[in-house]
């Protein structure tokens, strides 16, 4: 009998094994979960569910030795057990648990014949270690999508232009900005200025706490692309260190407009902008 | 492809189509330095709306242009850089530094008049 054939021949025999013993082995397992201490984040009767599942399709995977079904699986089990809190190391954990409690009983079914015990897991092994592969890197890579899909929610959300005047935005930051934000940053503002037809713009930076010369020549960078769309900027909130930075860099403040605090900048951009505020009643 | 150059009143309005090669950049400077003598004209406006990119060339252009102009006593305003231009021109570091610029064509307008009354 060619290698291949013998092979499969005793995966059939293995699948068939575990599918006869599957209520059994997936208790111990079960158990194997709760007494390590995995998947806290979820319930009994949750972990039974899903150990169900799991278990049925690893030993599909093992039959089929396709593994684009498991990847499929291991992807959705993800989408669903990340927002609960559940950890990578949780999940390789279960499955490694998993390929030990099925090797286990394979020793206990081949004890007494070492040679076909020994060409038993020559078949399961390359075929488990592929299956607890699939499942981490299908974690992963869902919790790594998420992460991005987070991180430009976030982005959106913290980058408001917003318009006080006619012809004022402001464009407040607050947080850390790497070079993805500046340059986002930018582009809605220019974006922004084109649409309100802003002729000055005060961008805040009180609520930033460091920039580094790279993100630094990026703002410098937005004040010049503004004054390309006709529009002049005033910086406000610029922290001691932050001035430092400027200065460091060599940035021609006589090109950049900044004043102390942002109600300092508005005044400033309102009489630019031709406008006086002046209260309606007098103090008295 | 000449560039179309149009009067109103003391302002030439220079519009760019599309894709102007060198030579036509060439071309549009010595017209509207011309007209500019011909006219008398106070000022200038180039509109770049169409321009999708703007390479240091243009840019090196403009500026000549504008200097040029200022030597006749006249004032340029570059109108209608759009903003994913702007900021590519701003990573390569061409600034139009010394050229005055406004959103669009009523903006440029708006800003001549300005100066006008202050030059008076």
């Amino acid at each position: 009998m060619a290698k291949r054939d013998e092979s499969s021949e005793l995966l059939r025999e293995l699948v068939a094994h575990l599918r006869q013993n599957r209520t059994q082995l997936r208790e111990e397992w079960v158990g194997r979960i709760s007494e390590t201490r995995l998947l806290t984040a979820m319930t009994k009767e949750e972990i039974f569910a899903e150990a169900t599942s799991v278990y049925d399709s690893y030993v599909e995977a093992l039959e089929t030795e396709t593994f684009e079904a498991l990847q499929a699986y291991a992807r959705n089990l993800s989408e669903r057990i990340i927002p609960r809190g559940v950890e990578t190391h949780e999940v390789v954990g279960i499955v490694l648990l998993l390929r030990d409690v099925l090797a286990r009983s394979l020793f206990a079914k081949y004890q007494t014949d070492f040679k076909k015990l020994n060409r038993i897991l020559d078949a399961y092994e390359p075929a488990a270690n592929r299956i607890a592969n699939t499942v981490a890197v299908g974690f992963v890579q869902e919790r790594e999508r998420v992460i991005r899909q987070q991180q430009e929610a976030i982005r959106e959300l913290s980058t408001p232009v917003l318009q006080v005047r006619e012809r004022l935005l402001i464009l407040p930051i607050i947080g850390v900005i790497d070079p993805q934000r500046a340059r986002q940053l930018t582009e809605q503002l220019l974006r922004g200025i084109r649409t309100n037809r802003a002729k000055v713009v005060v961008i805040d930076i009180t609520g930033v706490a460091a920039m580094d010369v790279t993100v630094a020549n990026h703002l410098v960078q937005t004040v010049e692309a503004s004054r390309l769309l006709g529009a002049t900027v005033i910086v406000t909130g610029l922290s001691p260190e932050i001035a430092q930075t400027l200065v460091t860099i060599g940035v021609d403040l006589g090109k950049m407009n900044t004043v102390g605090d942002l109600q300092g900048g508005i005044e400033q951009a309102e009489r630019l902008l031709g406008y006086k505020v002046a209260a309606l009643i007098e103090p008295s | 492809m000449e560039v179309p150059i149009l009067k109103q009143g003391a302002v030439l309005i220079a519009t760019f189509q599309a894709a102007l090669s060198d030579a036509d950049l060439n071309q549009l400077r010595s017209a509207l330095v011309q007209q500019v003598v011909r006219f008398r004209s106070r000022g200038v406006i180039v509109d770049v709306t169409a321009m999708d990119v703007m390479d240091s060339f243009a840019s090196r252009t403009l500026r000549e242009i504008a200097h040029i102009i200022r030597l006749r006593g006249a004032e340029t305003v570059i109108v209608g850089i759009q903003p994913e231009v702007a900021f590519a021109m701003v990573q390569l570091g061409l600034t139009l530094e010394g050229v005055a610029t406004a959103l669009d064509l009523e903006e440029g307008l708006a800003y001549l008049n300005q100066k006008f009354k202050t030059m008076k």
